[in-house]
């Protein structure tokens, strides 16, 4: 009892300094051990030759010489078809913003059953993405797809998207916007409804409408909800992994691998776990999504400048 | 309200936009209601080419009978819900105690700490992947659920911290300097001041993460391989080879594994949609 006091006494001093601290150690322990030191990891990975089980050879930089074609060596030809898939994926993605609002201005009316409207064109992005992946497989096919079905009416086709070299990437982006495109449609649907009427009216009278009105009037007052799509659909375009590994498993020939997939099949292949070399693909993956967290940290620390 | 409210629109308008509207929506959902069309079939459609036609018979309790009780798939179903249920509980318990330290408390560190979580959350995959894969090797938890809990709990923990946390920081913040006026500790500030106010936050996170952490796939195929321990994701892989091109089944199976999280939206939508734009309203 006599220890017990002062040291009582002492956490009661310290209390404000100590507790947030307390809360923080469970988390924070548990964020360190899985994400952060992995980070640095594999790091030091990439500089070795690892097949995951025995020793680990150090190699220096051979395994981004090899990657990159630096020296005697032509750049990895799986990597260079990886990483412009990666800049589609990044580009096309983003019609899922536009597309989204799109939805959003078309679904922003009070008549009956329109919740139902609204629940019913966001819940694709509700079902996970394997099952997507499959949906869209399946409507792809060939014979059985009724993508092709619908071509035919039309007097088109039959084409064989997944089984087309050329088309295999688009087909799995387009099956990648489905939930996108429904997630975009939500922030912005959310937006829509904060927008401050009395704007809206002014702007009315002044004769705007239309695009002018959306344009100059809606879509700034859009800003957050554009940012936070933004952030969704870059993240959603580089961690782009499901849906190839269940649409195509990379193929045809290889044409639809992307850096995360293709980081996946060399450390844990079928030909031997070339863990090292993975690791590096996944370090270049990691600069290359970098610079967008650092633009993204950016913005917010500016509002959380801004707040105080 | 934009845009133009449709009572103040043209009459012609007004009848477009109700066909429109049916119209769009079966546009947009074709894919999922061929999938639907597909598992009510019987296998005779597909061997006579009636592929989108009407089913020439309703076989949807035959089809759905067999994923249930002629595959692992129950299995499956039930790793993922032994997995799904205590990575919401342990990553809504850690991020509330967070949140809770950085949104309330004012020290030097406070919003670099922030940050690493919020830029944590966004890392690719593919940079823990061998890492974490070793860990989970060298923890004897490979091919486990608690491998993969554990794992999922770290990762989510990101999130839910910079929601709690942004949460906390919205409510009044004179309510918890009236409690230590009177002198209340830290930790029942935290309990009894705190926690209650938090009910919406908690509930916006656990539908959100139950419906991540349901759906993910990659980390199910790098820490888990067999069926004592996949979740129905991975799992659905293997029910597929097992159904080879049998579209009634494979199809049957997809909608059973999609099932759960889309009954989670829509019984808890006004939850989840809070959740998912948080921060896209200021």
């Amino acid at each position: 009892m006599a220890t017990a006091a002062p040291t009582r006494s002492w956490y009661k001093r310290n209390e404000i300094a100590i507790t947030p601290w307390l809360f923080l150690l469970p988390a924070m322990i548990f964020f360190a051990v899985y994400v952060i030191i992995p980070i640095g990891q594999s790091f030091w990975i990439s500089l070795h030759d690892w097949d995951g089980l025995g020793e680990k050879t150090w190699v220096g930089t051979a395994n981004y010489e090899r990657l990159l074609g630096i020296g005697d060596q032509n750049m990895d030809r799986k990597f260079t078809v990886s990483f412009w898939n990666n800049l589609k994926w990044l580009i096309l993605y983003l019609l899922a913003i536009p597309a989204g609002l799109f939805i959003a201005l078309f679904l922003n009316q009070t008549v009956t059953g329109i919740r139902f409207y609204k629940s019913m064109f966001f819940f694709p992005f509700v079902i996970s993405q394997v099952v997507v992946g499959l949906v869209f497989s399946w409507f792809y096919l060939p014979r059985e797809g009724l993508l092709n079905a619908v071509l035919a009416v039309f007097g088109a086709g039959p084409v064989n998207i997944l089984g087309d070299p050329t088309l295999a990437t688009y087909g799995i982006i387009a099956a990648g916007l489905w939930p996108q495109t429904a997630y975009c449609m939500i922030l912005y649907l959310t937006g829509l409804n904060a927008v401050d009427p009395e704007q809206v009216e002014a702007a009315r009278l002044d004769g705007a409408k239309g695009h002018k009105m959306l344009w100059y009037v809606i879509l700034p007052q859009l800003k957050p909800a554009t940012f936070i799509a933004f952030v969704v659909t870059i993240i959603g375009a580089l961690r782009s992994f499901d849906l190839i590994s269940v649409m195509t498993n990379g193929g045809p020939f290889g044409s639809t691998r992307v850096l995360s997939f293709y980081m996946f099949e060399e450390s844990l292949s079928e030909f031997g776990f070339r863990m090292g070399y993975g690791a590096a693909i996944a370090v270049v993956l990691f600069f290359l999504m970098l610079g967008f967290i650092t633009y993204f940290l950016y913005s917010m620390y500016r509002d959380e400048k801004g707040a105080h | 309200m934009f845009p133009t409210p449709l009572e103040k629109t043209s009459r012609r308008w007004q009848i477009s936009y109700q066909v429109l509207l049916p119209l769009m929506l079966i546009i947009w959902l074709l894919p999922l209601i061929a999938v639907a069309n597909f598992s009510i079939k019987p296998e005779a459609d597909f061997v006579n080419g009636n592929y989108w036609g009407i089913p020439s018979s309703f076989d949807a309790f035959s089809n759905y009978g067999k994923v249930f009780f002629e595959s692992n798939m129950p299995r499956y179903l039930w790793n993922s819900l032994f997995i799904t249920i205590p990575t919401v509980i342990g990553a809504v318990a850690l991020s509330c105690m967070a949140g809770f330290a950085l949104g309330i408390y004012k020290f030097r560190s406070n919003l670099l700490i922030f940050f690493i979580f919020i830029a944590g959350n966004f890392v690719p995959f593919q940079i823990l992947m061998v890492p974490v894969r070793d860990l989970t090797v060298n923890m004897n938890l490979y091919d486990t659920k608690t491998g993969l809990v554990l794992f999922h709990i770290a990762f989510q923990t990101g999130f839910c911290t910079l929601f709690m946390r942004n949460f906390i920081r919205a409510l009044p913040f004179p309510l918890i300097e009236a409690a230590r006026v009177e002198g209340i500790s830290e930790w029942r500030i935290f309990l009894f001041v705190v926690l209650p106010l938090m009910k919406p936050a908690l509930a916006a996170l656990a539908v959100l993460i139950f419906t991540f952490i349901w759906n993910d796939y990659f980390w199910a195929v790098v820490l888990t391989q067999g069926p004592t321990a996949q979740p129905v994701t991975a799992g659905i892989t293997e029910f597929n080879s097992q159904f080879r091109a049998a579209y009634h089944l494979m199809s049957a199976g997809s909608i059973v594994a999609a099932l759960p999280p889309v009954a989670m939206f829509f019984l808890m939508q006004k939850h989840f949609i809070a959740g998912l734009t948080l921060g896209a309203v200021k």
